[in-house]
């Protein structure tokens, strides 16, 4: 008998019972600290190279799927699943989901960079795929049937001519697998898929409407005090003193301070906020921020400049040909806040050797040795336990809430819950990076483009840092890495098209005026705005038509493809841009842009409608066109949600947003001088969603962004003639550019 | 201790607070009655709304002292999986919220909305939800679903 196990492979002391326990206490918002979850715990295995790790098939006939991305409203709650259960053979409906624990789930990494399905959703389909081929295994022995004469499906092994069947349960139910995953297990055809493509609804979507959904924000431990951080009077400053006394009449309230961490406690939320409004202290004096107004040019001139070359393709002719139109452009975009909805909030309970924190950031396994460092703990010691929060979209306030609830939690010997406020989050989430951008190009008559030369001035990532600096351990004087990690904001400076040269130079900054961290899509909304409007320069300088002067230089037919969809669904008529007109009018216009993604993964191709309105400078973006290819795609409908988002957020990003500060600190720290986009202003958005099942999955929660601004742009230019290269194209802005004083 | 008499969600509730000022979001909080979002603290961002007296309001605004006696209805208390609002049967239908943190907002605004105009225009609907923030990007998607909760999809 060549059986491909021996029952002692399958270990019987891991019994995992059904996959409830651990799910049960996020739904209950209880603390996970049950005798069954403790057990469940010390049998979970954590490595990302193992089948069980991401995978158990328990007794009842479900299978838990351990997932180390989290989701974060991009709707990774379904889309996981369903990879997991197309893969094995399983309803979607028997899938139980566990994310983001560093004590239950493998890491995956960081929620980040549009990899969840990309990368993360592979190793799932990888360990599904390679549990599937075990499963059969198993049931060729138990049926005395070949391999290859059997099927998984339904949650069940059955012989492909018909006949009964063997439950996945009944073959491995509450046992290991023992394997490692294998890259060579075979993958279903695409074209027998019958739960991966399908827009199945996700899960957390009811209790959102209900009010039932348990928010990182709602989640309480016994015993839990509610804190509120005292922010510095400055950046930089110091505290000098605190008059305790000043908050001895709200009853339950006092201070908890670890060096320059100031906060203060109270059993109640209420008079938490009672005393951190009533608190005095004194912090020193700080004048460390450069003058706003001097910021871009600041960055083109700033010392710690190291110079880099990114791309060198071709050679730069060495005289240009005769009829050659040589232009330069520089293009900026400033700092800005991922704006979340609700202030990040945290729960930690650090007491006697270990912790554990409850948190919406995006990388929990991630920080588990960050936060051990600052705790002085071993790795082990500390559990993150991701609780879905307001959106991040990167690395907003989330973790620094964390670390100041786990600091205060060990000062005061209680549980702690950290509420930040929107002062707090606005004012001191790190921030999206500024960019300068500089290009310089020629283009002949005849749209070939010469000599592109884009230069970028951004700040450093440090190298190795694990995170970014947490606001909690510095203050409080605790052991962290310092650095910069801005997230990788150095792509797609370069165009998608054919060009005789092309060569990006980073201008690498040493540092940055406040504390820069990954912001959605990384640095690419800034660089595609610049490259894009810059091709619609070139295009403009020999009045070719904004369409057939991008499609003359591509050669990928899926960009090729995306591009003309996106121009059918704007009924694209070809024409150069338009004389336009005088007054004081309504001007309209159209524009296009095309973005492949880090020139490796999703292709968008963006078209826009705009209004401007001469008098005021106000924009009205009327309608959004935008062709999307992301391969194959997993759920349609979790990828349009995500398109229309990633429009949205960005039109706000570039037609509002700018983090204002004076030498001290940041002063827009409310929606009044922070605003984002309102219903007022939002579009029609038509979606042309290409599915290419064969292909794999690319991310889809960020990529739309980057073609935002410059179709926007274009847009303007169109209408009006003015070409807007500096975000956010306020009123003030735009009527500035109208009337020649930009 | 000062005793307020409270009409929450249908139910009679007599709740303490040494702070006549305390916002209604932190007493329906304090009651377990998580739905009602703190987003701003400062009547900008709309993730606090609910119905007091049918019409909505900022609870983050309203103080324990102005809402005694009055109804108020939270989004627990406007419908639920059993006999859901149409608004919360439309949001599901089309899938509307994302990171979701603005939904229970959304949903009171657009309630109260509804309420008094029982077939709003989609510019009517606009200017109701004005004062809520999303930053996901969910825009359209609301409309949609508001429009089809008044009888007016497709």
């Amino acid at each position: 008998m060549n059986a491909p196990f021996k029952k002692s492979r399958f270990s019987r002391r891991a019994i995992l019972k059904g996959g409830a326990i651990t799910v049960g206490f996020a739904v209950t918002g209880l603390p996970g600290r049950t005798l069954a979850q403790s057990a469940a715990i010390a049998a979970r295995r954590l490595d990302p190279k193992e089948v069980d790790s991401f995978l158990a098939v328990n007794g009842d006939g479900t299978v838990t799927l351990y997932c180390g991305k989290v989701d974060l409203g991009q709707g990774l709650r379904i889309s996981m699943p369903q990879i997991a259960a197309e893969e094995l053979g399983i309803g979607v409906d028997k899938i139980k989901f566990v994310q983001g624990d560093t004590a239950l789930t493998p890491d995956q990494g960081r929620t980040s960079g549009s990899n969840g399905i990309q990368r993360g959703g592979m190793q799932i389909r990888q360990a599904a795929a390679t549990a599937r081929k075990a499963l059969i295994d198993l049931a060729a022995q138990r049926l005395n049937a070949k391999p290859e004469d059997l099927i998984a499906s339904g949650g069940e092994v059955k012989p492909k001519a018909g006949g009964a069947g063997v439950a996945f349960a009944s073959l491995i139910g509450g046992r290991q697998f023992d394997l490692k995953l294998d890259p060579k297990a075979p993958l279903k055809d695409p074209a027998t898929y019958t739960i991966v493509g399908k827009a199945l609804a996700r899960p957390d979507v009811p209790e959102k409407c209900f009010g039932t959904h348990v928010y990182m924000h709602d989640f309480a431990v016994p015993d839990m005090l509610h804190a509120r951080v005292i922010r510095p009077a400055a950046v930089g400053a110091k505290l000098v003193s605190v008059d305790e006394a000043s908050i001895k009449d709200i009853p339950g309230a006092r201070v908890v301070r670890v060096k320059d961490l100031l906060a203060v406690v109270a059993d109640d939320e209420w008079n938490a906020i009672r005393a951190s409004r009533a608190l005095r202290a004194q912090w020193s004096e700080w004048t460390g921020l450069p003058a706003q107004a001097d910021l871009a040019a600041a960055l083109r001139t700033d010392p710690g400049i190291v110079d880099e070359t990114l791309v060198n393709k071709g050679t730069p002719a060495a005289q240009r040909p005769d009829g050659a139109k040589v232009l330069t452009a520089t293009y900026y975009w400033p700092m800005q806040s991922h704006a979340s909805i609700g202030p990040s909030c945290a729960v930690a309970d650090v007491r006697g050797d270990s912790a554990t924190v409850w948190t919406a950031s995006q990388g929990t396994h991630g920080n588990q040795e960050t936060f051990a460092r600052f705790l002085g703990l071993p790795k082990e010691k500390v559990r993150l336990i991701y609780l879905e929060g307001s959106g991040c979209y990167g690395m907003n306030g989330h973790e620094d809430a964390a670390a100041d609830a786990a600091i205060l939690s060990r000062a005061a010997g209680r549980p702690v819950r950290v509420q930040w406020t929107r002062e707090d989050e606005l004012g001191w989430d790190p921030k999206g990076p500024p960019q300068l951008i500089g290009i310089s190009a020629a283009v002949m008559p005849d749209g070939r483009i010469l000599d592109w030369r884009t230069e970028l001035w951004i700040p450093k990532t440090t190298r190795g840092m694990p995170n970014i600096p947490l606001l909690a351990p510095e203050a409080a004087g605790l052991d962290h890495v310092p650095g910069l990690n801005p997230g990788l904001i150095s792509q797609n400076g370069d165009p998608s098209y054919a060009a005789e040269s092309i060569q990006v130079v980073a201008h690498w900054l040493k540092d940055a005026p406040l504390r820069p961290a990954p912001i959605r899509s990384p640095g690419k909304p800034a660089n595609c705005f610049a490259v894009e409007s810059f091709v619609d320069e070139l295009a403009s300088a020999i009045g070719a038509d904004p369409v057939e002067f991008r499609l003359r230089g591509l050669k990928d037919p899926r960009a090729i493809e995306v591009l003309k969809r996106t121009a059918a669904l704007m009924n694209w008529q070809s024409r150069p841009y338009q004389v336009a007109s005088a007054g004081n009018g309504i001007a309209r216009g159209r524009g296009i842009s095309f973005v492949h993604y880090k020139h490796s993964e999703t292709y968008v191709g963006m078209g826009m409608e705009v209004a401007v309105d001469r008098t005021s400078g106000r924009i009205a973006v009327e309608r959004v066109a935008c062709a999307h290819d992301c391969g194959q795609i997993i759920n349609p409908d979790g990828v349009r949600s995500q398109v229309e988002g990633s429009i949205l957020q960005t039109i706000s990003r570039v037609l509002m947003e700018e983090v204002k500060f004076d030498r001290s600190r940041v002063v827009s720290v409310d929606w009044s001088s922070y605003p984002i986009l309102r219903f007022s202003g939002v579009p029609k958005i038509d979606i042309d969603l290409i599915d290419r099942p064969t292909q794999p999955p690319l991310g889809a929660g960020e990529a739309a962004c980057a073609a935002v601004g410059a179709s926007l742009a274009n847009a303007v230019h169109d209408a009006t003639g003015v070409r807007l290269r500096t975000v956010p194209f306020t009123p003030d802005r735009v009527k500035a550019a109208l009337t020649g004083k930009a | 201790m000062a005793r307020y008499d409270l009409r929450i969600n249908g139910k009679a509730q007599t709740v303490e607070s040494s702070d006549a000022d305390k916002p209604l979001l932190y007493v329906l909080r304090d009651l377990k009655l998580t739905a009602t979002k703190f987003g701003c603290g400062l009547g900008q961002c709309g993730a606090c709304t609910v119905l007091i007296d049918g019409a909505a309001v900022r609870s983050c605004q309203t103080t324990i002292d102005d809402a005694k006696g009055k109804p108020i209805v939270t989004l627990e208390g406007l419908g639920t999986p059993d006999k859901p609002h149409p608004l919360q049967t439309a949001f599901i239908k089309e899938q509307v919220p994302q990171c979701g943190y603005c939904t229970s907002g959304m949903i009171m605004s657009a309630a109260a909305l509804l309420a008094t105009n029982n077939k709003p225009s989609e510019s009517d609907i606009r200017s109701a939800l004005d004062g809520n923030l999303c930053r996901c990007g969910t825009h359209t998607r609301v409309l949609r679903a508001v429009m089809a909760a008044a009888g007016q999809g497709g």
